[in-house]
């Protein structure tokens, strides 16, 4: 097989073979930890790229000086599916579902990032009722985040039936989601100027029986899991970093927070209605890995009294915006109207054109700052997307996390890290 | 984000104290851009930073083809106090795209100027460990790029490793 342009592949193998072991080499572990010298026994250990307790296919490569890590090298980019070049290639309403697939934990985030900085750079108004809908999903879709990340670490730290437990709560969320959009995962739900439909008759019913739940069972997993020795041992004391240099290496979301700083963007700098609901910002003391998970239990009852409220008051009107140009218009127009049937059809074929410039539009997703870059140049297809993942800048502070402690302790902060690979490679 | 009478006032303190380092400023839908010359991105930063912007949120690279300089390096700061956001854009040609990195003025810099030399070919000089990130360790070209084609990437399998596709775009 050969493509143009692509050259025909004349290097022998063996060349091939010393071009690998010259790049092998280039992953060098560049600081050698102070105090440790050429008398100190190292050993370089390869955790992963397929390992249960990396949360995807990172890989690590760590440095030990008998139990005790001393370096910790990620190398990330096997999960890398160019999913923003893609979306410079379609229009922008296409473009949703693939970014949706970036952080594949966090859509909703994903697909308000984007769809947020398409309408600064269209100057376009959500209506009312289509921000509520976008906060009970977000937040449906931060409890269901959490629960994975809940589950999935404490099988890491030995707690094999939280998995279960979690995944129970996590169905009934995405039997919501799937109500409210006909897909449990990768829903494109929210749309440039709104959302993709209004909820469904028996939704809020639904929604509400799961609200009464919610807190009760974030209860119970805390039962099992506080008065648990084994996972406070191993999560308290553990993995400390002060916030200062959290925020030196970026990072944000729940870890800044168990840190003692309390920015949330939700706070700080509210987007979609998120100034009025009445939630409280959960933040740790310390910094360790049981602030981390404190932190994020505490987050499912804030973001269960967030739904509440915006279930209350969920206004009346339109759940996209009426502008004809951005949003197609209802089906039944179409058999009526001749001005419906040709925007349809343009929207349909062509896509809505954005006016040239640049927005860059940051959210707090489930893992910290989400910001989403757009660059557009007149035309139906976005000229650059770019998202500012949380997962990876996050990732960066995993080496100051894990230096000097134990190897078992490495994968309990990374647990606590919550890193979704999917977002880090993108 | 401030206003367009702020980002002139900051464009004109920065340019006051590093004699034209900021070339252009843009204002758009509330989105304030400071086009700085690429060889005195630092300075800029290290005032701005001084300024209260010691958040950086984002870097990250634009390629602005048809136009030259092709290639954008972007900053997003942020100012935690004032919830404040402003962003820093530097254009540098393909030819010889250099910048200098910021990792010692912000540490979170450094896996996002990894991303930007992996999918741009900007390179940051006197960046620690400047190494491709999301691609191999052996791909060439600069998948960002717009000039660079979509889609048609063969995939090396053990029958055809020796053709190395990547190394001719």
């Amino acid at each position: 097989m050969t493509v143009t342009g692509r050259g025909t592949g004349s290097e022998t193998s063996t060349t091939l073979t010393e071009d690998y072991r010259k790049r092998e080499e280039s992953i060098t572990l560049s600081s050698q930890p102070a105090g440790v010298d050429e008398t100190h026994e190292l050993l370089t250990l390869n955790i992963g790229p397929h390992h249960p307790a990396t949360h995807g296919v990172l890989r690590l490569i760590a440095t030990l000086e008998g139990e005790v890590v001393r370096d910790i090298k990620p190398i990330i980019g096997y999960l890398h599916t160019g999913i923003e070049k893609t979306a410079e290639d379609k229009s922008y309403w296409k473009v949703i579902p693939v970014v949706e697939r970036m952080d594949y934990l966090s859509y909703y985030f994903n697909a308000m990032a984007f769809c947020g900085a398409v309408e600064t750079l269209l100057g376009l108004e959500v209506p009312p009722r289509a921000q509520y809908l976008r906060v009970i999903h977000l937040e449906l879709n931060r409890i269901m985040s959490h629960l994975v990340w809940l589950g999935t670490s404490a099988v890491d730290l030995g707690a094999i039936s939280m998995f279960w437990y979690c995944f129970r709560e996590r169905e009934t969320v995405l039997d919501l989601f799937e109500m409210s959009s006909g897909q449990r995962m990768h829903t494109r739900y929210i749309q440039v100027g709104g959302v993709f439909e209004d909820i469904p008759l028996g939704f809020a019913e639904k929604l509400r029986q799961f609200l009464k739940l919610m807190p009760t069972r974030a209860d119970q997993y805390a039962d099992l899991l506080e008065k648990n020795q084994i996972l406070l041992q191993r999560l308290r004391d553990t993995g400390i970093v002060d916030r200062d240099t959290l925020i030196k290496l970026g990072v944000t979301g729940p870890l800044l927070r168990a840190a003692g700083e309390p920015w949330d963007l939700r706070k700080a700098h509210p987007y979609s209605s998120y100034d009025h609901f009445d939630f409280k910002v959960p933040i740790g003391t310390v910094g360790d890995n049981y602030d981390r998970f404190r932190v994020r239990h505490a987050e499912f009852y804030e973001s269960v009294k967030i739904i509440e409220q915006a279930l209350d008051g969920l206004p009346e009107g339109p759940f996209i915006t009426p502008d004809r140009k951005v949003a197609l218009p209802p089906r039944h127009e179409l058999a009526t109207s001749m001005e419906a049937l040709i925007h349809h059809f343009k929207l349909v074929t062509e896509g809505f054109r954005v006016p040239p410039g640049e927005a860059y539009y940051p959210i707090e997703a489930a893992r910290g700052e989400l910001g989403c870059f757009v660059r557009a140049d007149g035309s139906a297809k976005p000229a650059r997307v770019h998202m500012r993942d949380p997962s990876f800048v996050n990732l960066q502070a995993l080496a100051p996390m894990v230096r000097d402690g134990y190897i078992a302790d490495l994968i309990a902060t990374l647990a606590m890290l919550d890193p979704v690979l999917g977002g880090i490679d993108r | 984000m401030p206003d367009a009478t702020e980002l002139e006032l900051t464009a004109q303190e920065l340019r006051d104290a590093h004699r034209e380092s900021i070339l252009d400023t843009e204002f758009h839908r509330g989105r304030a851009t400071l086009v700085a010359d690429p060889p005195q991105i630092k300075p800029v930063l290290e005032h701005l930073k001084s300024k209260g912007y010691a958040f950086l949120a984002s870097v990250h690279g634009v390629d602005y083809y048809p136009h030259e300089p092709r290639l954008g390096v972007l900053y997003e700061l942020l100012d935690r106090e004032r919830v404040d956001r402003i962003s820093v854009k530097a254009r540098v040609h393909t030819e010889d795209p250099r910048i200098d990195s910021v990792v010692d003025l912000f540490p979170s810099a450094d896996f996002q100027e990894r991303e930007t030399y992996d999918m741009f070919g900007v390179v940051f000089d006197g960046h620690p460990d400047l190494r491709r990130i999301l691609m191999p360790e052996d791909y060439e070209g600069y998948p960002q790029r717009r000039d660079f084609p979509l889609g048609g990437e063969p995939v090396l399998f053990t029958y055809n490793e020796e053709q190395n596709y990547g190394k001719y775009v």
